[in-house]
């Protein structure tokens, strides 16, 4: 019983769990404030793992490699923004899930084994992030979260990034640039016809968060191999799930939220796997609890949504308002 | 009258005295319907211009495209020496043609006074990269906030300024959107039915301040369907139908003209229906 409770909780500070926050701050900047329907965040953080992974595997260092999956992630974004952004927002979200699938398919065909791993992926990138760790080798941290010297380095790393990021957004967001970005979310005409050139904000907002995005999937991959199996659709969807659990249009939001998100996928699965080996659950096996944790955790998002639609740190008084 | 503002006779496409906004064949159809078909007009300056005309009649297309909200199948216009024929919307608005719409675009999860920021022209603060930096744009902010506190007591709605744009009722929004229109200084006001959906209580008051506009130096054009408004404080009236424009003139002499009883009632409101003699179109 202990162990569930100290591995749900070690969940709190894993660098999955700051990666995931830090996605849903980008997708919370695209839908939360600018209203962009941006349903390929996965792709954003599939950009950031293999230009941060091939840039190290080619010699370059943390910084340049950093600077080239920036300059990534920016491309991306006009490729994704030039066509869709003066559409409705509808069509935005159908380009991104499917550039998203492109992009995963891409990287696996092992005609491209040279220079993305194909299906196996790359691994051995993160050595010079680690060869600047400051802190010496042996045990830190207490009870559900103790880890070596590697792993406090990079979720200090990963944590700094999640409220550097969260910072940088909230101070976004309070200027007259967040307003005009709000405005866009309730009306893209009454702004036009304010002289604000909509479709250049429209692409800034893409931009800054695919670049959090972006950021995500570096912190993603730095403590394990880069597979292209893991910048699936259901990448984004959880992204998505967490950015409503915490509220979509606050910054805290989406940190809480991933926080909650793995704690409890953690706990569903220890509980139900010690329920079944002690014989209280007689109905479902081991490997089913795989399956029944998702669908658990599916039933309690959805009665989230149906009794707190403005997610735990959303505003309630924005809901007495339909447009 | 209509010697101070028009050229000569008051006739559709009459030249005028000091016109603002000269448009010459404006054509905008929607598969085989042609909705708009202007050959020339002019809106004079300094003048509360109204556009009237039944349902249908292409006032509102009409405005859509002299605001570049709309692309015209042919066409062109020129407001204060710039052609702005496909120029996008939100340049005709830093022109200082400024619109509002039908249908209230009130900005609902932004608050008034927010509504009210969100109009005022080359903010510093809205620029990417100084948004981060509060010390760029802060001394612009307070100019910002005072402009828009003075315009709200003018609409009396500064004791509604950190409510919801949403809470507002419908004509407090009709307000807000004028005053938010008037933030960002305009040199021409194009209100798009100001008074749908106002209760009476309120019409005087945004009558009183469409006046005010003129006042200040402003033209004005609006699209209406109230009689009672467009009489009492127009200066100039253009009739619209079926997309063409069927009569110009002072508010008074408009109303007889036979052209906008037919307009409104029906070529053949008067005549046999047997006889197919004169039947025009």
């Amino acid at each position: 019983m202990d162990q569930i409770l100290t591995n749900a909780l070690g969940e709190l500070l894993t660098p999955m769990t700051a990666a995931y926050a830090l996605a849903a701050i980008g997708l919370a900047m695209h839908f939360g404030f600018t209203g962009l329907l941006n349903f390929g965040q996965a792709a954003y953080m599939l950009v950031g793992a293999y230009a941060f992974a091939m840039s190290t595997l080619a010699g370059l260092g943390l910084i340049p490699a950093i600077l080239i999956s920036f300059a990534a992630s920016i491309v991306l974004s006009f490729i994704l923004g030039i066509p869709t952004l003066r559409l409705r927002s509808d069509y935005l979200a159908i380009v991104t899930i499917a550039a998203a699938e492109i992009m995963r398919f891409i990287v696996s065909t092992t005609g491209l084994n040279d220079v993305t791993g194909g299906p196996q992926g790359l691994s051995g990138f993160a050595r010079d992030f680690y060869a600047i760790n400051p802190f010496p080798a042996g045990e830190y941290g207490f009870w559900a979260w103790t880890m070596d010297e590697k792993g406090l380095w990079v979720r200090v790393v990963a944590w700094s990034l999640v409220i550097i990021a969260a910072l940088f957004v909230a101070k976004m967001i309070r200027s007259p640039w967040g307003r005009v970005i709000k405005g866009i979310r309730e009306d893209e005409d009454a702004v036009r016809s304010l002289g604000k050139n909509v479709y250049s904000y429209k692409m800034q907002s893409l931009i800054i968060g695919g670049m959090l995005g972006t950021l995500a999937g570096i912190v993603f991959v730095l403590p394990r191999a880069v597979q292209p199996g893991n910048f699936g659709t259901g990448l984004t969807f959880f992204i998505w799930t967490i950015l409503l659990l915490g509220g979509a249009a606050t910054v805290l939001g989406p940190i809480i939220g991933s926080m909650i998100f793995w704690v409890l996928l953690s706990l569903t699965d220890g509980l139900l796997s010690a329920g079944v080996d002690s014989g209280v659950i007689t109905f479902i096996t081991q490997n089913q609890i795989g399956g029944i944790r998702f669908m658990l955790v599916g039933l309690g998002l959805m009665l989230l949504v149906i009794f707190r639609p403005q997610g735990i740190f959303g505003n309630k008084k924005e809901l007495y308002f339909n447009g | 009258m209509a010697n101070e503002i028009a050229k000569g006779k008051a006739e559709p496409g009459c030249a005028k005295v000091d016109p603002i906004l000269v448009a010459d064949n404006v054509v905008r159809q929607f598969g085989g319907l042609t909705a708009v078909d202007v050959k020339h007009v002019e809106i004079p300056r300094g003048q509360i211009t109204a556009l009237i005309g039944p349902n249908g009649a292409g006032k509102t297309t009409f405005f859509n495209l002299l605001t570049g909200f709309d692309k015209p199948n042919s066409g062109n216009w020129v407001f204060n020496g710039k052609e702005l024929a496909g120029v996008p919307s939100f340049k005709v608005a830093r022109l200082g043609m400024v619109r509002t719409f039908q249908l209230t675009k009130a900005l609902s999860l932004l608050t008034v006074m927010e509504n009210m920021r969100l109009g005022y022209q080359n903010q510093k603060g809205e620029n990417p990269l100084a948004a981060m930096f509060r010390s760029v744009w802060k001394k612009q902010e307070q100019v910002i906030t005072e402009t828009a506190n003075e315009l709200l007591v003018r609409f009396k709605l500064d004791a509604k300024k950190d409510d919801f744009a949403a809470s507002l009722s419908g004509g407090q929004r009709k307000l807000l959107e004028m005053a938010r229109a008037l933030m960002t200084k305009p040199t021409m006001i194009m209100l798009d039915e100001p008074m749908a959906g106002v209760n009476p209580a309120l019409t005087q008051s945004l009558l009183d301040h469409i006046k005010d506009l003129k006042k200040e130096g402003m033209t004005v054009l609006f699209v209406e369907h109230d009689m009672h408004m467009v009489r009492h404080i127009s200066d100039w009236v253009i009739v619209m139908a079926e997309g063409k424009i069927v009569a110009e003139g002072p508010p008074k002499e408009v109303m007889k003209n036979p052209a906008v009883i037919d307009a409104y009632l029906g070529a053949h409101h008067d005549s046999d229906l047997g006889s197919k003699k004169k039947a025009g179109k």
